[in-house]
């Protein structure tokens, strides 16, 4: 048992603690951040330089990575449930779409969306006479954005599936047997429960996501590390670049490792 | 007079094992009925096909006249059969009281208030009401059981269906649920229960029956078919329950 010193049984009898807890581990993202710090104040060239370059692209990574997250949430869970559904069709879409998927390099699959699929789509115009179909140009933020979430969906689905898969049998037709139909048992029995059992590995792919969201630089999305390939070219210092792109991806990568932890624990304190 | 719960030539199939070959059974309102048999007789398998949580192969079943086809009167059936599990499966992420009100608010429909009210009127009947804001993972088995039938009862159901409610239970707390459900029977709910439980048997229930390899094998009531079975399968089953 926890020592019963900041134990307070709250209204609802439930029984809270309030633990003073540091997280250690921010002290790694501060030193990043320090080091980040203290190259720019004393070589400001080239590392204030580069960070002034390579600015705008963090915005570019955090939107695109978020946006996208947000929506591979969404789309994740319905390829999740089509891939635990009884039905036979909804179950082989589901599941030949996350083989497929996950068959397939990430890289390759943007190089589609990017490339290939305007094509497609203007073929299709110039066969149909649909022309904004023909004329159709394609959006390097859409076409990326599109590309990640398409991809992402399929692992997080798998994600959801499990966590879903780990509440027991019970619980489903407890609530079915209440008269509560699929989705409102999903809602308030089943998805509340799997919630918690997910979020370490959903906060894994969110992480996963954000590094990968580099990979978009080569679709013309100026991103990080498209404006750090940028400055290179320009300058020829390799080696400052790619020290200063790398601990810039660090810091968001620490910092959302902290923001992860820190709501994994506040879910279960409130249990 | 018509049966609440009309059973007609049901026949089940898991893959090859032919779990339900034939039942029939009627139960008319405010009886209260017992099923024994050994385990995989398919007991539950029967009770579940009831509310449908197991579709069946063939046959028909009417419930308080509505015949489960459609998915739309699944739900309806639904709303009007209670069912308590073997395992409770309370919801652990919601409170006792939360376990009564929930299915009121989002089948029910009844606004929060009244749902509570009506929670808190349910978890006095059966014993609990001090323990309405604890979270169902913190209770004994029986209270969890206790709790289970709250929360099934909560929607008004007119039948009651439960599945070995004392199996999981310590000895020791088998009673309390028991007296639960012998008050239910009191007030003339229509219940059948699956429990080898002959003393709550003996009490409670208009008849029993004796299920074998998914078979009704016997019919009686309690008294006579515990100590007078006629048929063989039944004196071999009932020879080993009561050691
Ligand atoms: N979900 C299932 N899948 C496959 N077989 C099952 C399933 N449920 C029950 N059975 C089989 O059906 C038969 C009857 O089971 P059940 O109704 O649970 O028996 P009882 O409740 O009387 O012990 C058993 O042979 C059992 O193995
Ligand atoms: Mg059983």
């Amino acid at each position: 048992m926890v020592s019963s010193i900041n134990e307070n049984n709250s209204k609802n009898g439930e029984k809270k603690v309030h633990s003073f807890y540091f997280d250690r581990w921010w002290l790694l993202l501060f030193g990043v951040i320090a080091i980040i710090v203290l190259l720019v104040i004393f070589k400001p060239d080239p590392f204030r330089r580069i960070i002034i370059f390579v600015y705008d692209g963090i915005g570019v990574t955090i939107f695109t990575t978020v946006v996208s997250f947000v929506l591979v949430l969404i789309f994740g869970l319905v390829a999740g449930l089509g891939r635990i559904s009884k039905n036979i069709i909804l179950n082989g879409m589901a599941t030949i779409y996350v083989e497929l998927v996950r068959g397939i390099p990430l890289l390759v699959q943007l190089m589609f969306w990017y490339f290939a699929f305007p094509s497609v789509i203007q073929e299709v115009g110039n066969a149909f006479g649909i022309s904004s179909f023909a004329t159709y140009r394609a959006n390097p933020f859409l076409m990326a954005i599109l590309g990640l979430t398409f991809c992402y969906s399929a692992y997080m689905s798998e994600v959801y599936r499990a966590g879903i898969q780990s509440i027991s049998k019970g619980q489903m037709e407890a609530a079915r047997s209440l008269g509560m139909n699929y989705f409102q048992s999903m809602r308030f029995v089943i998805l509340p429960q799997a919630i918690r059992v997910i979020l370490p590995p959903v906060g894994n792919e969110f992480i996963t996501l954000l590094k990968d969201s580099s990979l978009i630089s080569v679709v013309a999305v100026a991103d990080i590390t498209r404006r750090g390939r940028e400055f290179m070219a320009a300058n020829f210092i390799p080696i400052q670049t790619w020290v200063m792109v790398a601990l810039l991806y660090l810091v968001l990568t620490l910092f959302s490792a902290r923001i992860v932890n820190w709501i994994e624990r506040k879910t279960k304190l409130e249990r | 007079m018509e049966p609440i719960i009309h059973i007609d030539q049901i026949h089940k199939y898991f893959g090859h094992v032919h779990a339900l070959r034939g039942v029939s059974l009627d139960i008319y309102k405010g009886e209260v009925v017992v099923v024994i048999g050994p385990s995989g007789s398919g007991k539950s398998t029967l009770l579940r096909c009831i509310n449908r949580l197991e579709e069946f192969d063939q046959g028909q079943i009417v419930v308080d006249g509505i015949t489960l086809d459609s998915a739309e009167n699944i739900n309806a059936v639904r709303t009007e059969v209670g069912m308590v599990f073997q395992q409770f499966n309370l919801f652990p992420h919601l409170s006792v009281l939360e376990n009564v009100t929930l299915a009121q608010t989002v089948v029910r429909k009844r606004n929060p208030t009244e749902a509570k009210k009506t929670g808190m009127q349910l978890l006095e009947k059966v014993g609990i009401p001090e323990k309405a804001h604890v979270y169902p993972l913190q209770l004994s088995g029986g209270q969890q059981q206790r709790v289970a039938i709250a929360r099934a009862l909560a929607m008004n159901p007119k039948i009651m269906l439960f599945d070995e409610p004392t199996s999981a239970l310590d000895p020791e707390m088998i009673q309390e649920v028991l007296d639960v459900m012998l008050a239910l029977a009191r007030e003339g709910m229509t219940m059948v229960v699956v429990s080898h439980e002959m003393g709550f048997a003996r009490a409670a229930a208009n008849r029993a029956i004796l299920m074998d390899e998914g078979q009704i094998i016997e019919e009686a009531p309690p008294n006579v078919l515990f100590t007078n079975p006629t048929n063989e399968r039944t004196k071999l089953f009932l020879s080993k329950v009561l050691l």
